[in-house]
């Protein structure tokens, strides 16, 4: 007859021999799981360019840690775009609270390779969950967000012609869906977010322009395929304002491959296509972005 | 761009429909390789349970025996195998119990171990997930 052979028995010859062993093995299998680990492997997402849970270039329904609806979570993320005539940085940090509200910042350092300067501006961004779970809902995960932008010199957007070169908040909902085994066996996921702003490249070219000086709602969207536990490919597009009349601007898109060996870091390397950039035209190149999740 | 994004719709739409029917001329429990796969897919999970100080938790004060053979009824069943399932449904199966959806999920991690273990392939891994996602509902924080 068989019988439960449970973890507390296998461990006492650990216990009489070396407590300290217990200690440490108490924390890798207990501590854990007070931390913010109670969400599934690659459910968490990614952090996306302006410091939200999300894709690269998009925020996701995602709340950005591990955190499940007993949880808190810590998380911190570094991004560069290497492009051909900007190079754009971006760090910080973001708190999931119970899975229902995340609270995150970040700093965008833009390098005009030619000038040597630099644009920078600071992102707070406030989400909360509506409704649903990514992978158990029917329907979608759906959130709404903000994200409050503040330039730290507006010369530049006065240069091209912004109406605001201070500040502006974007709002947005997002819809995020996991289709467990869905194409061939792959699980696939999916994001839509429609996103009111009037920010001119982010808000680092300031906001509003000759053109526009309203509110615009702009589509965003990411889909990808979860080739095994540890590794996601997919697509993102954004559509952009083009708000200003003297530089034009294009709807971004990038391709990226993302590996996640745990719930601690994952890793994206993405290639960006993000058209005219102020008067630099066309430009592309690659996208690496590292998330570490803290607690 | 409308364009793009309804080029993207279309594209995902043809590749996920074409994907779809495909599934469905072999059954998820043929897939995993048959009774004797979800044989071992309960005993190893059931040896995962056993290592896992927080999942064991629930467990122990349950009936080994009866609870392996309930699971391997249940993965029979809702896989598509010729298995009837006779044991008590979810709801009550986990009245009392109070799972929360952290527990729920770190279970979860000990099922796809207990399938890495039987050699599952990934893809099947995954379509198996999808039968039993939609349980959650009946599992979690039941007082």
């Amino acid at each position: 007859m068989r019988k439960w052979v449970g973890v507390k028995t296998m461990c006492k010859c650990l216990l009489n021999k070396n407590l300290l062993v217990t200690i440490v093995l108490y924390f890798l299998l207990v501590g854990q799981s007070i931390a913010g680990q109670g969400k599934l492997l690659e459910t968490a997402g990614l952090t996306q360019i302006e410091g939200s849970g999300g894709g690269g270039i998009v925020p996701w329904a995602t709340i950005s840690g591990y955190d499940s609806r007993d949880e808190m979570s810590l998380s911190v993320f570094n991004t560069l775009v290497f492009l051909d005539d900007y190079r754009l940085q971006s760090w910080g940090a973001s708190a999931g609270l119970f899975d229902r509200v995340e609270m995150s910042y970040a700093r965008q350092n833009l390098h005009l390779s030619a000038s040597g300067g630099e644009i920078r501006q600071n992102i707070y961004g406030l989400k909360t969950r509506l409704y649903g779970d990514l992978i158990y809902s029917v329907l979608p995960q759906i959130s709404v967000g903000v994200q409050h932008k503040t330039l730290v010199d507006g010369a530049v957007a006065s240069t091209v012609g912004a109406k605001n070169n201070n500040s502006g908040t974007d709002f947005y909902v997002a819809a995020t869906k996991v289709h467990l085994g869905a194409v061939g066996g792959y699980n696939f996921i999916w994001n839509l977010a429609a996103r009111a702003t009037k920010a001119n490249q982010l808000g680092l070219l300031g906001y509003g322009g000759a053109k526009n000086n309203d509110y615009q709602v702009m589509v965003e969207g990411s889909v990808g395929v979860l080739l095994s536990r540890n590794w996601v490919i997919g697509f993102e597009y954004r559509q952009k304002p083009n708000n200003l009349s003297g530089v034009k601007e294009d709807d971004w898109r990038d391709f990226f491959a993302t590996y996640i060996p745990n719930k601690h870091f994952n890793l994206t390397l993405a290639w960006t296509q993000l058209g005219d950039i102020a008067d630099a035209g066309n430009q592309q190149g690659f996208y690496v972005s590292a998330t570490g999740y803290l607690w | 761009m409308v364009i793009t994004v309804k080029t993207l719709i279309l594209f995902t739409a043809i590749f996920l429909s074409s994907c779809v029917n495909k599934l469905h001329s072999e059954s998820v429990y043929q897939s995993l390789g048959g009774y004797q796969k979800v044989e071992e897919i309960a005993d190893n999970y059931i040896l995962e349970i056993e290592k896992d100080p927080v999942i064991f938790e629930y467990f122990k004060e349950s009936d080994v025996e009866r609870y392996r053979a309930k699971v391997i009824e249940h993965i029979c069943h809702h896989t598509g195998g010729p298995c009837e399932y006779t044991g008590d449904d979810m709801q009550r199966v986990h009245d009392g119990m109070n799972i929360t959806e952290s527990d729920f999920n770190r279970g979860v991690d000990l099922l796809i171990n207990a399938m890495n273990t039987a050699d599952i392939p990934y893809r099947v891994q995954n379509r198996v997930l999808a039968i039993f996602a939609p349980m959650r509902k009946d599992i979690i924080y039941r007082p």
